[in-house]
């Protein structure tokens, strides 16, 4: 049941990420263009939904599916890590015209080549591991 | 029955991304998919070369089973809920990638110049891709995660150094968009 409702939850987002367009490399073009209000209207309003959703889940303890209490741990203080990491994958997202998500979105939609990206992102993040240690974080 | 097969505007969008956030949470877990990719080194063997993969894939199964959905959503979505493709950008962005010469814009939902089959012929096409996907990779790891991960989970939780990370997808991004995609499409 519990792996399920995972692969429900997964149908919903790849439906949300193609009929959005989100996982349009037009519309991560037209995005850094600054010439549509589409993908900030995406991002912006999922964000002001999901700020006021873990406000409240936060303010009223609300308890998981489980009965356990849901827990959002907070992310590793640095700047590092998350400037130049960042700075790397907007380098990619710019140019693939997709992130993560959408890759697995394309692969069902029917765009084979995007298997070239997704084959290189999972060497990419091989690579990250091999030197991480060696990398300013 | 036809706003179905049409476009779904950002104030759809949006929410249900929010949505997939929210029963995520409820099911104890984080939204997050570039987990998936280290997850799949993993599954490859990774952890023989390196103690960063050497964990146990089977507590990200669940996550495993989102991307299975995300790709199973991709092929429902284009199969029964789209007649007409097309992505209607701005006609500015249709001129502008025109004078790269990619002429589907406006036409079609990728640039068939670069995710058709007939586009792989060209090496310059494969190395495009293949850059992308290594640098998304590399970056997404690097930054402990992608769009779902900071921009989405991590801003919504007011985490300061996913706002760093935004801000570094949006610096790469439009360095990628503005000062090198001319030279390269």
């Amino acid at each position: 049941m519990r792996q399920l409702s995972f692969l429900f939850i997964g149908i919903v987002f790849g439906i949300t990420m193609y009929k959005s367009e989100a996982a349009s490399w037009f519309r991560i073009y037209e995005m850094f263009q600054f010439k549509s209000f589409h993908m900030y209207g995406i991002i912006g309003s999922a964000l002001a939904l999901g700020v006021l959703m873990i406000q409240l889940i936060k303010r009223y303890k609300i308890k998981s599916a489980f009965g356990e209490p849901i827990e959002i741990p907070d992310k590793a203080k640095s700047f590092y890590r998350y400037a130049y990491g960042g700075i790397i994958f907007g380098l990619g997202w710019g140019l693939a015209g997709a992130c993560p998500g959408p890759i697995f979105t394309l692969i069902g939609a029917g765009f084979y080549p995007i298997l070239i990206v997704l084959f290189f992102a999972v060497l990419g993040t091989w690579v990250y591991g091999l030197i991480a240690d060696k990398l300013p974080h | 029955m036809e706003w179905i097969y049409n476009p779904w505007p950002w104030y759809i969008g949006g929410p249900m991304i929010a949505l997939v956030l929210f029963l995520l949470l409820f099911f104890g877990k984080s939204f997050g998919m570039s987990s998936n990719l280290r997850t799949l080194c993993t599954i490859c063997g990774a952890g023989k070369t390196t103690a960063f993969f050497n964990f146990d894939w089977k507590k990200q199964q669940w996550n495993l089973l989102v991307s299975l959905g995300a790709i199973i959503g991709g092929a429902l979505a284009t199969q029964y809920m789209t007649s007409d493709d097309a992505v209607a950008i701005h006609p500015d962005t249709v001129t502008k990638l025109k004078e790269f010469q990619i002429e589907s814009a406006g036409t079609a939902y990728l640039p068939t110049e670069l995710f058709s089959l007939e586009a792989l012929m060209d090496p310059k096409v494969i190395l495009v891709l293949a850059v992308g996907g290594f640098l998304v990779g590399f970056g997404a790891r690097y930054a402990g995660g992608c769009t779902s991960g900071h921009a989405i989970s991590g801003l919504s939780n007011l985490q300061l150094v996913s706002l760093y990370a935004v801000i570094g997808f949006f610096i790469g991004g439009l360095f990628m968009n503005h000062l090198l995609l001319p030279y390269i499409l």
